[in-house]
């Protein structure tokens, strides 16, 4: 006992190993299949990357002069500074404008979406034809990014917050569509059968049978995206649809190093101030649920 | 013989005529009023502050609805004008005209997939190697984690347009600046997404792999990576995903792919060409999104098995 005690476990495999292989063939057989397919996969996924960093005009002399470049431009940054009071007030509003595209967007979004979350969902709409052209209409919409969005709002309303609004409103649009579809589908059809039952129209049923359900989950799915939102609402202001986005945009173009680094600062901790709000909210709300 | 126990003795007056305590009744009632009251206060106060926050937005981001009144017929005929050629026609009867870019387009396009790829290699790699110190079980100094898991949470705080804006100043206009951002920003997201992955692992293998000896290394690649593997790359392709939408948009600020030619366009009113490379991009998000479940579906297949 002692003896196979001392032994270390690479020794006992060594020595066992043999018997082992040949009692169990099967366990030990190489799955030839499997891997040819692993390795075939690897090869095209380097490969791809390879002929990517081909094709993107990737060289290490670039990029190592590059990483030269912005470890000077992290230097420059410190420390942040808007210089004068009158500019990181006018900051500090910009960012207020942001977190305000932000919420209202989303809120909109989130109210138009309702009534076509439950036009895609299975268990509301049993017409697959329906279902399909909401989906697919919610999907497209989904596909084309925020920015792209406010750039074609911009064309609309003019500059400023309010197509920044608009851009977040419709983007959002689509992927809230989604997002609640999927939750009336996943809700309990007991409650609906039992208004049912009672006598109740097919809007009855979705008032008081899927309704209640859901609503809890759709206000934390909200609160979540005005979390995310505002990081969104950032950068819209770059093709000039409010907010921070158009500030930092100029100040990183004019080499104002020190202003950009106070603005991403702010940034930081709006979106941080904002997650710690909304996670908070949110926790609260699925409480109330529960209870 | 034992003899029957009556709750109500028989003869005796009928339950119905109980008469509790009114009292008693009354505190209850009121207790339940109150109860129903605060409910409803609290309910009243949200909604309250809700109006008061959308009210204040609202004026923050100088919503005006009477000027989307006014201008909402742009929205309408600007998608109109979308779907018309330059001299009039109705783009489908002339689709060669309307795609007439289409060899260079495809040529961008396949720029934008091949920033969003490179970039989501890279950033996969990264938080690979930076997911194991930031998971709690598997970390083997708090600051190291702490660090570890601040400088993931920059990386994806700082939208990726804002890292492409600095790098092009710091690497020249072109691709370049568009992949490091989108890697940077991957590294980020998918760091922490791996990390929760690894914390929710079964640890009697890595208990296995310590009590024989192993190092850190073999821990990782022989306990844990076994059992994160397929997870792993089902949120590598959700990524790739989200970043093809994101490499979209990088020729915005002249990091490289499709945007520049959408943003010209947008900007010089070249109506059928703004048509025909959204819709260009909308196809390629949903032929990839459609492959990328897919292979999602056959990954959490095999695993299954």
């Amino acid at each position: 006992m002692t003896a196979t005690n001392q032994r270390t476990l690479s020794a006992i495999a060594r020595e066992e190993g043999p018997r082992l292989r040949a009692a169990y063939p099967d366990v030990f057989r190489t799955d030839m299949k499997a891997r040819a397919v692993t390795i075939g996969t690897i090869v095209l996924l380097v490969g791809l990357f390879v002929y990517g960093l081909s094709i993107l005009e990737t060289t290490w002399w670039r990029v190592f002069l590059g990483l030269g470049e912005l470890g000077k431009f992290v230097v420059y940054m410190i420390p942040p500074n808007p210089e004068t009071l009158s500019k990181a007030l006018v900051y500090v509003h910009a960012l207020a404008e942001t977190v305000a595209i932000a919420i209202l967007g989303t809120v909109l979004a989130a109210t138009l979406a309702l009534p076509f979350g439950f036009l895609a969902a299975r268990n509301v709409i049993p017409s697959w034809i329906a279902r399909f052209f909401v989906r697919r209409s919610l999907d497209t919409i989904r596909s084309v990014d925020a920015l792209i969005w406010a750039l074609i709002w911009v064309n609309v309303v003019g500059l400023g917050p309010f197509a920044g609004v608009l851009a977040i409103m419709t983007s959002d649009f689509g992927a809230f569509g989604k997002l609640f579809s999927e939750a009336i589908e996943a809700a309990d059809g007991k409650a609906s059968e039992g208004i049912k039952s009672t006598g109740g129209g097919n809007l009855h049923q979705v008032r008081f049978g899927l309704l209640p359900q859901v609503l809890p989950l759709f206000a934390s799915q909200v609160l979540y995206y005005i979390e995310s939102n505002t990081r969104s609402a950032t950068i819209i202001g770059i093709v000039g649809a409010g907010g921070i986005g158009l500030h930092l945009y100029e100040q990183i173009r004019t080499l104002e190093y020190q202003h950009v680094s106070f603005i991403i600062i702010l940034v930081l901790i709006a979106v941080s101030a904002i997650d710690w709000v909304s996670s908070r909210l949110r926790f609260a709300v699925i409480g109330v649920r529960q209870t | 013989m034992v003899r029957p126990v009556f709750l109500v003795q028989p003869g005796a007056a009928p339950l119905s005529s109980f008469s509790p305590n009114p009292q008693r009744i009354d505190a209850l009632k009121g207790a339940y009023a109150d109860a129903i009251a605060a409910r409803r206060n609290r309910m009243i106060l949200g909604i309250l502050v809700f109006a008061l926050v959308i009210v204040t937005s609202g004026w923050m981001a100088e919503v005006n609805l009477a000027k989307l009144a006014a201008r909402i017929g742009n929205f309408t005929s600007y998608i109109e004008r979308l779907a018309f050629l330059d001299n009039g026609a109705f783009v489908l009867t002339d689709i060669r005209e309307w795609y007439w870019g289409i060899t260079h387009w495809m040529r961008l396009l396949i720029e934008t997939l091949m920033i969003a790829y490179v970039g989501t290699i890279v950033g996969a790699v990264l938080g690979f190697a930076l997911c194991f110190p930031a998971a709690r079980n598997l970390t083997r100094s708090a600051l190291e984690m702490a660090v570890v898991r601040r400088f993931l949470e920059f990386c994806r705080t700082v939208p990726e347009i804002v890292f492409a804006l600095i790098f092009v100043v710091a690497f020249g206009l072109g691709p370049l600046p568009g992949v490091l951002a989108i890697a940077i920003h991957t590294t980020g997201a998918l760091g922490k997404l791996f990390s929760e992955v690894v914390e929710n692992i079964d640890m009697k293998p890595v208990d296995g792999i310590v009590a024989s000896g192993g190092n850190r290394v073999q821990v990782i690649r022989f306990a844990v990576v076994p059992q994160v593997l397929s997870n792993f790359f089902s949120y590598t392709l959700l990524r790739f995903e989200i970043n093809v939408r994101g490499a979209a948009i990088m020729g915005f600020v002249g990091a490289g792919g499709i945007g520049q030619d959408l943003l010209e366009s947008v900007r010089k009113f070249y109506y059928s060409d703004v048509s025909a490379i959204l819709i260009l991009l909308i196809v390629t998000v949903f032929v990839i999104d459609m492959a990328t479940e897919r292979a999602r579906h056959a990954l959490i297949g095999r695993e299954a098995h």
